[in-house]
């Protein structure tokens, strides 16, 4: 078993790692100045100018790229090579409002496939595992990712794509699956169909690569426990490339940040001020090497901590904790921050499955938490009493993980959804 | 006598019952005693059949939630005073009962009626 992917840069010195760092950023900043006038514009509109910039240390003086300019960018704008050198689009789910549109590069295909391959590797597989994909393809950069990291490493790659279930589980067996690669929920859903069919003597699963979507310790035990695998985290935006900026090691105490293709910063989301290390803040990051969709100080709306220290595992590249979810998912009601990870947590301590549902409401001017729950046998008597019991149980701890009360529903298995991609977790009705 | 009951988590929403009756019906099991406990938001069914290991296997490959727990199934003279009878002798054994309904199978001017006690045995002694 092979253990990087490319020794020298994964273990490469700190001092070393900095330097390449460096003359990176300053051919990137070039780039971006010279062949993306919108780019240039902005910059130019905080009063900053290529000459201002002489080494890497220089970057809190440029401004900060959000999600709403590159949704303003749509489709063309902040495009950095002439289209004739790009060869690839991938776009975000789009959910609220405009999407977002990345471009590749032959190039910049073969980086991000490089990220995905270390990540692979990372998770314990070489060439000679059989490698399903299960993440969406297509617009979404879960499947491509994975997908081209795979073939870079030389496995044999199923492009199974989400959904069809049964096809899935077929080829699973059949093909002697060793990597699994897709979204947490969708993991978990799988290794239910598995155990329901008693199909779990047949599958060869050794490691499952998860990602694009929060998920919590609790979950990844359950996963452990019901596929029988080890389950490694995986990070990424379509924005800065897509899965593979940062990927778990065996050590699984926070994700390798790919430092020689991205610059990571921590800020105050509020001052916007660059935190010191180990402080709690946004994520920001800044491409070194991308050529049709370069990003400078994107602000990502991950909140989570970075964290320099020696790993184990040899890998020199800092480390981010998982992010406490996307400031996206982040729900505010009553005036508190609730993140459905949290809730999540919560379910599975106390003996229910992670598929739940949240709905925020708004009634009488005040907002309502409802969480629908499965009920599932473990926790199922002909004793009323007993069920409500534990239902009361479920709201108590939800209170004191989220510091509000959140009316609980019992429903029947399996009425929940299960999602093939994202999962959508929460349905929020307010109009506000 | 004791006999197996089999209770099904069922969410309030229209035709969850029709559901289950329709799974055993498919299955051609008979039900001989039905009862309901509801809240507001779910309740939970429990039935005695005349095959309780396949209408649980139906059941539980249907998607139900469903438990198996033993329950008393006592004959209480089908007339007046038959069941304040039957219960006198239970309160006063200091039997906690805690749901009982009725079946329908009844024979011989009796009626069967089911109990869950915290004491099944004493009550099997008792009436």
């Amino acid at each position: 078993m092979q253990n990087y992917f490319q020794k020298e840069i994964e273990t490469m010195p700190r001092e070393k790692l900095k330097s390449l760092q460096n003359e990176k950023f300053m051919k990137q900043i070039k780039h971006v100045w010279n062949d993306c006038p919108d780019y240039r514009r902005k910059m130019e509109a905080s009063g900053v100018s290529l000459e201002d910039i002489k080494s890497i240390d220089d970057i809190s003086k440029l401004p900060f790229l959000t999600k709403d300019d590159l949704r303003e960018a749509y489709p063309y704008a902040m495009l950095a090579k002439p289209l004739s050198e790009c060869v690839r689009i991938q776009s975000t789910s789009g959910t609220t409002g405009k999407r977002v549109i990345a471009y590749y590069t032959k190039h910049d295909i073969d980086l991000w496939d490089e990220c995905c391959a270390r990540a692979l590797v990372a998770a314990g597989a070489d060439k000679n595992d059989v490698v399903h994909v299960s993440y969406g393809f297509g617009l979404f950069t879960g499947g491509a990712g994975l997908n081209g990291g795979s073939h870079k490493l030389g496995c044999l790659t199923l492009p199974m794509s989400s959904g069809n279930t049964d096809r899935q589980l077929q080829f699973m067996t059949d093909l002697g699956s060793t990597i699994l690669c897709c979204t947490p929920s969708y993991a978990a859903y799988l290794g239910e169909s598995i155990n329901e069919r008693g199909l779990r003597d047949k599958i060869k699963l050794k490691a499952g690569i998860f990602g694009a979507e929060a998920w919590s310790e609790e979950m990844r035990k359950d996963i452990e426990k019901s596929l029988g695998i080890k389950a490694y985290d995986i990070y990424g935006l379509t924005e800065i490339s897509g899965p593979g900026v940062s990927f778990e090691c065996s050590e699984q105490t926070g994700m390798h940040i790919n430092e020689d293709h991205f610059y990571a910063e921590i800020v105050d989301p509020d001052t916007l001020e660059v935190l010191p290390e180990g402080e709690e803040g946004e994520l920001v990051f800044t491409s070194l090497d991308k050529e049709a969709f370069p990003v400078i100080r994107y602000r990502t709306k991950d909140i989570c901590v970075l964290k320099k220290c020696e790993c184990s595992c040899g890998r020199t590249f800092i480390k981010m904790v998982k992010p406490r979810g996307r400031s996206d998912d982040m729900l505010i009601i009553k005036g508190v921050n609730v993140f459905p990870s949290q809730i999540e947590a919560v379910l599975i301590e106390q003996g229910y499955q992670a598929n739940y549902q949240i709905i925020v409401d708004r009634v009488n001017n005040s907002d309502t938490l409802d969480v629908n729950v499965e009920m599932t046998p473990d926790k199922f008597t002909d004793n009323l009493g007993e069920v409500a019991e534990m239902e009361k149980k479920l709201v108590s701890a939800l209170k004191a993980m989220l510091g509000i009360y959140a009316k609980v529903h019992l429903v029947a298995p399996k009425s929940i959804v299960r999602s093939e991609g994202k999962a959508v977790r929460i349905i929020d009705n307010r109009k506000i | 006598m004791t006999v197996k009951q089999i209770s099904v988590f069922l969410e309030n929403r229209y035709g969850q019952l029709h559901e289950i009756t329709n799974i055993l019906a498919q299955a051609g099991i008979n039900l001989t005693a039905l009862n309901i406990a509801e809240t507001k938001d779910y309740g939970i069914v429990r039935i005695l059949v005349d095959d309780v290991a396949k209408a649980t296997d139906v059941l539980i490959g249907a998607g139900c939630v469903v438990s198996v727990n033993p329950v008393q199934v006592i004959a209480v003279p089908n007339k007046s005073g038959g069941l304040n009878d039957t219960l006198e002798k239970i309160a006063d054994a200091n039997i906690d009962i805690e749901y009982m309904y009725s079946t329908v199978d009844g024979v011989n001017g009796e009626a069967k009626l089911v109990f869950k006690v915290d004491k099944p045995e004493l009550l099997e002694k008792t009436v």
